[in-house]
């Protein structure tokens, strides 16, 4: 079988499992007489997207959740990855620190966005503090894992050449770590998202957050479904970038150790 | 001196201290010398110790007592006089074949057109000319294990530790690598401690054979092979006297015994 026979199978058979999906969204539930204000077929979220385009302005709330989603994301990621490095590299300090790290992993993240929102006010910062805060840990705990379980060989074969401590991180270490770090950032990707959005659900009038609770209180369940809808895309799109940048760095790595999801 | 000696074990014994804090005493009381050039095998019981001695001859390990001499010099931690090798290839995924070679060099901090040429050199003596910029997934066991000897003869160590580097490969590329070793550590007169569980491998490569008893390890036999060709091991496969020293090393090894039982 050649490639691009298989490609455009690939193609046919997910367009027509969209196609199944929307028609079966459109009609069956209007058969079992399932009101459209409880679930709006898709024709009427189409049509209440095109007017959340017009009157509600979806584009810039859009905007401004991917914007803190971005910097909350790119910022937490950041911060895990250093933390983790230190942490990885040195023992003594995880243990000194491991009943913090503990206790503010294992606390709820996304409860803190009503403290961030009463300190920080109606602005993008307790939206983005949130996003940091829940990205942080899975980054950090990968990195730091990765970094303990590098074959102690490849340590040792380093060492046996004379490496440096600093030589031995950044020669087989960090590079070793790649792998899992971009299985941190897949999650860290998604987890931003839930952290935007509470944060905004809590506080403010801008970001798909406050639409989700504008359109909860109108009774508008078509305008929840297109903020959710919104929401999945930027997840997504923010999940590919990350799979993209896992294929430059990893580039390395076999193909079949690449996968989509 | 006409002969000097390159790596002495004088009286070492080595104790860990196990996980349930008793004290496993891994070799004891082991004196070797092996001269400038001269390659000596050393086969014993898997768990016998004899990793536990390279480790410190590399400076990996601290003997517990005595002493290891590299060039008449105590080796106190990892010195560039001495290099190894293990059954694991240890290739760095995300460097080329090349830059692999090229590792301890640049750990030590040599000039990059000067190690660049020598890694180009040592590819071309180990028949992986063209491989250079491969990553290490798209080469066989044999080509890699061949990449790790350069890498290990990179740095032109005086003394060669190899433990078991073949014993992962078929018994074809084992043959063949046996070869390339056998003539590069003729040609380049290397001072080698081979460890070994391939009895035959042991007779075909070395000058002399040292046999270690169980753990606690203490070497029990030393074994003179008086056969010429050390650089060619398919002339010296050929010579009958090859059969009377495995049978004699099978025997101190008391695996007919222990074959029985
Ligand atoms: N780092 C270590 N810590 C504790 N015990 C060890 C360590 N390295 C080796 N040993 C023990 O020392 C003994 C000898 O091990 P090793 O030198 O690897 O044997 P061999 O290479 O002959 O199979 C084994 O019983 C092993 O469990
Ligand atoms: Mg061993």
């Amino acid at each position: 079988m050649n490639t691009p026979a298989l490609g455009r199978g690939v193609v046919m058979a997910s367009v027509g499992l969209l196609m199944a999906f929307l028609a079966i969204w459109q009609w069956v539930p209007a058969m079992l007489n399932v009101p459209s204000f409880i679930l709006p077929p898709p024709t009427k979220v189409w049509s209440e997207t095109v007017r959340m385009l017009g009157t509600e302005k979806l584009l810039l709330h859009t905007g401004i959740t991917t914007l803190e989603v971005v910097v909350g994301f790119v910022l937490g990621s950041l911060l895990g990855l250093v933390v983790g490095c230190i942490l990885g590299v040195s023992p003594k300090t995880e243990l000194v620190l491991s009943p913090y790290i503990l206790a503010l992993q294992i606390a709820p993240k996304v409860a803190f966005a009503p403290l961030f929102v009463m300190w920080l006010g109606y602005t993008v910062y307790p939206k983005i503090l949130v996003a940091i805060l829940i990205v942080f840990f899975p980054v950090m705990v990968n990195m730091l894992t990765a970094i303990r379980t590098v074959d102690p060989d490849l340590v040792n074969l380093a060492r046996s050449f004379s490496a440096s401590r600093w030589q031995i991180f950044r020669m087989v270490e960090y590079p070793m770590s790649m792998a899992p770090l971009f299985s941190g950032l897949r999650i860290a990707a998604t987890l931003a998202v839930i952290g935007v959005v509470v944060g905004e659900m809590v506080g403010g009038n801008k970001g798909l957050g406050y639409l989700l609770v504008f359109g909860e209180g109108q009774g508008n369940t078509a305008m929840v479904f297109v903020t959710i809808i919104m929401l999945t895309l930027i997840g997504i799109a923010a999940y590919w970038l990350v799979v993209w940048a896992e294929r430059r760095v990893l580039h390395y790595l076999p193909r079949a150790q690449h996968t989509m999801v | 001196m006409a002969n000097p000696i390159r790596i002495e074990y004088r009286n070492v014994t080595k104790r860990f201290v196990s996980g349930t804090g008793t004290n496993i005493t891994a070799v004891e009381e082991v004196s070797l010398a092996i001269a400038d050039g001269e390659v000596v095998s050393l086969i014993g019981p898997s768990g016998c110790g004899k990793s536990t001695l390279l480790n410190m001859g590399s400076g990996l390990y601290a003997p517990t007592d005595g002493d290891v001499l590299v060039d008449g010099v105590r080796v106190s931690g990892p010195n560039r006089h001495v290099a190894f090798m293990l059954q694991k290839d240890l290739l760095l995924p995300w460097r080329t074949i090349r830059q692999n070679v090229e590792l301890g060099a640049e750990i030590q901090g040599i000039d990059a057109s000067e190690r660049r040429r020598q890694a180009l050199a040592l590819l071309e003596r180990f028949h992986l000319r063209g491989f250079e910029d491969h990553y290490p997934h798209q080469l066989s066991g044999g080509m890699r294990q061949r990449a790790a000897l350069a890498r290990t003869l990179a740095i032109e160590p005086l003394v060669l530790l190899l433990d078991e580097p073949f014993s992962a490969l078929d018994a074809q590329t084992k043959m063949v690598l046996q070869a390339d070793l056998a003539r590069t550590l003729a040609t380049e007169r290397k001072t080698t401690l081979f460890i070994t569980h391939d009895l035959t491998e042991g007779v075909v490569l070395s000058d002399r054979v040292l046999v270690m008893s169980r753990r606690p390890g203490r070497i029990v036999e030393e074994i003179q092979i008086d056969l010429p060709d050390r650089a060619d091991t398919f002339a010296r496969r050929q010579h009958p006297r090859i059969i009377e020293y495995t049978r004699e090393l099978t025997n101190l090894l008391d695996i007919g015994h222990q074959a029985l039982q």
